[in-house]
């Protein structure tokens, strides 16, 4: 790396955060955090249920998504092929990208080819997910976020920590001091004596971005669906910078990941119905942007997609975990998780937080890092997340199957002290005798505990389990006795 | 191996264990597409949604547009007017004899023009009434994406006939568009955002206000 100025604010980095269990415990001591989080997921919960109990079919809308995305998935080369097919003939450039160095590539060249030295984005959280801004950076071109919530991260030098409002940690005041700050060093300063109001504060990031919009050459997007019939392009939106990306500039490259396409156009129906209502609580976002190719003298003239695999056909290799890739980023079952209430986002170590995150990074990126061992055990297993999942993701099924895999993935290296005591849990409950041996141990400890419930204990493995929990003390009579002090002289 | 094969092979290696080739028996869908939702006043139940937005909404009949329009633009307090290709000529002279500094798009407005310009009067697509949306074609009348994203407010004037229930019966009326592909614009009010604190605000990078003249 050369040492020339950066165009563009330095970000955090996902880089150095510990695993789940220890970054959860740091989450948790951040008060202002727990506070901003639960006032934005509790507001989102209740504006969902609403629009949810709105719709008479809501359930049979889930069932139908969730058939479509599975023959989707099913069927993913069929559907791919067709895809590109139909891009190819409304005018589109198709790219295929194997991994995340692959995709930025072929970003970069694109926009070497074309002679630009920055891009604006719509929010995405593919773009994310292969930290496409600090390649382009890294390669002298700056990549500006227009979403609000991805622009108040950008000039926080901050990390995303939700899927849709990736700001949700930040409160109208932390954001009103970022834009203060930061904004003159990167374009339009704030206005003077900017408040903390929300309209405010909308206005001076509609300000300071409309210079970037109407200078660009060059935009890159995600895309939420590709309809693999026509090879139409849908991206849902609300503040219209989405609109702004995809109209303005020459040149726009939308990066997909191969999981989002539908069959045809009439499955929109279903997805535009369950999308709105499931993130933002809304009947219908306020824009939706359908294209497909190039239309001459409107819009983008040079039209690219890519698409994306960086590990989803790992995720599809597995039948009992492939559901995952149903997801269509609404967010709802961050909203309604109490980890992710409580420790928020960052605690996951991905742009993908939250129980969809617990599932999709696991499988996307494999069991070898230690946070993806964590993840799947992030979890309370309470079921919520299944509740709300617009395409009914089995998330507690998964979890319990990823759980099965990291310990088969522990095991396979080495015996663990866990399986050792599996195997002498396996002969206490073998025989009644063995238990009743036991039980003898369990009944004098109970005796030793009292009334008194277990906390943490510096025994060696229990010790870990009850640093986050505690249990009622062992009781002082096993089932057997009681059983024989109750019907003695009985029946029998 | 190029990129495409190997994703492409990753992808036949992942689906192995499906056997039935033909998706759709593979995979049934238990759905009903292109339903009306069976909603008794579909026009009213429009206007609510469209008004739970913040936008405008103004009812006329055939005669009274270009009055209902002006009055629109009154009310927004918008003096400069972009006119897509296709408008009635009827509107546009009554919008010039009202005073308004009329912008055509011939030839065609650069960006910083239509930005400078206050608003923009549209016919429509497609209205569905459960979610309040406006679908625009970008057809006759309607204008390239651009002229209704830079100007600060739109008018959009759509027919009662126009109106559906839901948007499954919106999607098949929009096929045809798609299916010649003419880009599509859906707009559920003007621009918000709630990314500060999930608390909405009206108003961001889009028309900041949308107006609708419901004409019937």
């Amino acid at each position: 790396m050369t040492t020339t100025a950066r165009r563009t604010p330095e970000p955090g980095t996902w880089l150095g955060i510990p695993v789940f269990p220890k970054a959860a415990k740091q989450s948790l001591q951040n008060a202002e955090q727990r506070k901003n989080l639960a006032h934005a997921t509790g507001t989102i919960r209740d504006k969902r249920i609403v629009r949810a109990s709105e719709v008479p079919e809501w359930e049979e809308l889930r069932t139908a998504a969730a058939q479509i995305k599975d023959r989707v998935g099913r069927h993913l080369d069929q559907y791919l092929l067709q895809a590109e097919a139909a891009m190819t003939a409304a005018g589109v450039t198709v790219h295929w990208a194997r991994d995340a160095a692959d995709a930025n590539k072929i970003v970069a060249d694109i926009a070497k080819a074309k002679g630009v030295d920055e891009v604006v984005k719509i929010k995405s959280m593919v773009t994310q997910e292969i930290d496409l801004n600090e390649h382009l950076e890294a390669e002298g071109i700056a990549a500006w976020e227009t979403d609000l919530a991805e622009l108040i991260v950008q000039l926080g030098h901050d990390l995303p920590s939700h899927i849709l409002v990736p700001a949700i940690h930040r409160n109208r005041s932390e954001v009103r001091e970022i834009f203060v700050k930061e904004m003159g060093q990167y374009g339009r300063p704030a206005p003077d004596g900017v408040s903390d109001n929300p309209p405010e504060l909308a206005e001076a990031a509609r300000l300071h971005l409309r210079e970037k919009f109407l200078r660009a050459k060059m935009a890159v997007s995600g895309g939420n669906f590709i309809v693999a019939d026509t090879g139409t392009l849908v991206i849902v939106e609300s503040e219209g910078n989405g609109r702004m990306c995809l109209t303005l500039p020459e040149t726009l490259v939308s990066v997909v990941g191969i999981e989002k396409v539908l069959p045809t156009l009439a499955d929109l129906e279903v997805f535009l119905k369950l999308l709105p209502r499931s993130s933002t609580g809304e009947r219908m976002n306020p824009y939706t942007s359908l294209w497909t190719g190039v239309t001459p003298c409107d819009g983008p003239q040079d039209l690219h997609v890519i698409l994306l695999d960086n590990g989803r056909s790992n995720v599809l290799a597995d039948p009992e975990g492939r559901a995952a890739l149903r997801c269509i980023r609404c967010s709802a079952c961050l909203n309604i998780c109490p980890i992710y209430e409580r420790v928020g986002g960052h605690a996951y170590g991905s742009p993908y937080p939250g129980p969809i995150g617990a599932i999709l990074g696991p499988q996307l990126r494999g069991l070898e890092g230690a946070n993806e061992r964590a993840l799947p055990f992030a979890s309370s297993l309470c079921g919520a997340c299944n509740d709300v999942c617009p395409v009914k993701i089995p998330f507690t099924d998964i979890l319990v199957h990823l759980r099965h895999k990291v310990v088969e993935h522990k095991t396979a290296k080495h015996p663990t002290g866990e399986q050792a005591l599996m195997k002498g849990a396996g002969w206490v409950m073998a025989d009644g005798k063995h238990l009743a041996t036991v039980q003898k141990g369990s009944r004098l400890a109970g005796k030793m505990f009292g009334d008194k419930w277990i906390g943490p204990l510096p025994v060696p493995l229990a010790g870990r389990w009850l640093q986050a929990r505690d249990v009622e003390p062992p009781p002082t009579q096993t089932f057997r006795q009681w059983w024989k002090k109750e019907h003695e002289g009985g029946a029998k | 191996m190029s990129a495409r094969e190997e994703v492409l092979r990753r992808i036949r290696a992942a689906t192995r264990d499906v056997t039935e080739k033909d998706p759709a028996v593979d995979v049934p869908v238990e759905w009903e597409y292109g339903r009306p939702l069976g909603t008794v006043d579909v026009i009213a139940d429009f206007v609510e949604k469209v008004e739970d937005y913040k936008a405008a909404v103004r009812r006329c009949g055939d005669g009274e547009i270009a009055a209902t329009v002006i009055e629109a633009l009154r009310a927004l307090d918008a003096h400069s007017v972009v006119i897509p290709a296709g408008l009635p000529d009827n509107w546009i002279d009554a919008l010039r004899d009202a005073g308004f500094e009329l912008h055509s798009d011939e030839p065609v407005l650069s960006h910083a023009q239509l930005n400078g310009i206050d608003a923009v009067v549209t016919t429509a697509a497609v209205g569905m009434a459960d979610s309040g949306t406006i679908a625009l074609d970008h057809g006759i009348g309607q204008g390239r994406r651009a002229l209704t994203l830079l100007p600060d407010r739109h008018i959009c004037v759509i027919r009662e006939d126009q109106v559906v229930s839901d948007v499954p019966e919106g999607v098949v009326r929009l096929t045809p568009a798609l299916t010649q592909r003419r880009p599509v614009t859906w707009l559920s009010g003007g621009s918000a955002t709630s990314d500060i604190e999930l608390s909405r605000v009206e108003g961001v990078h889009g028309p900041r206000h949308l107006s609708v003249v419901l004409v019937g």
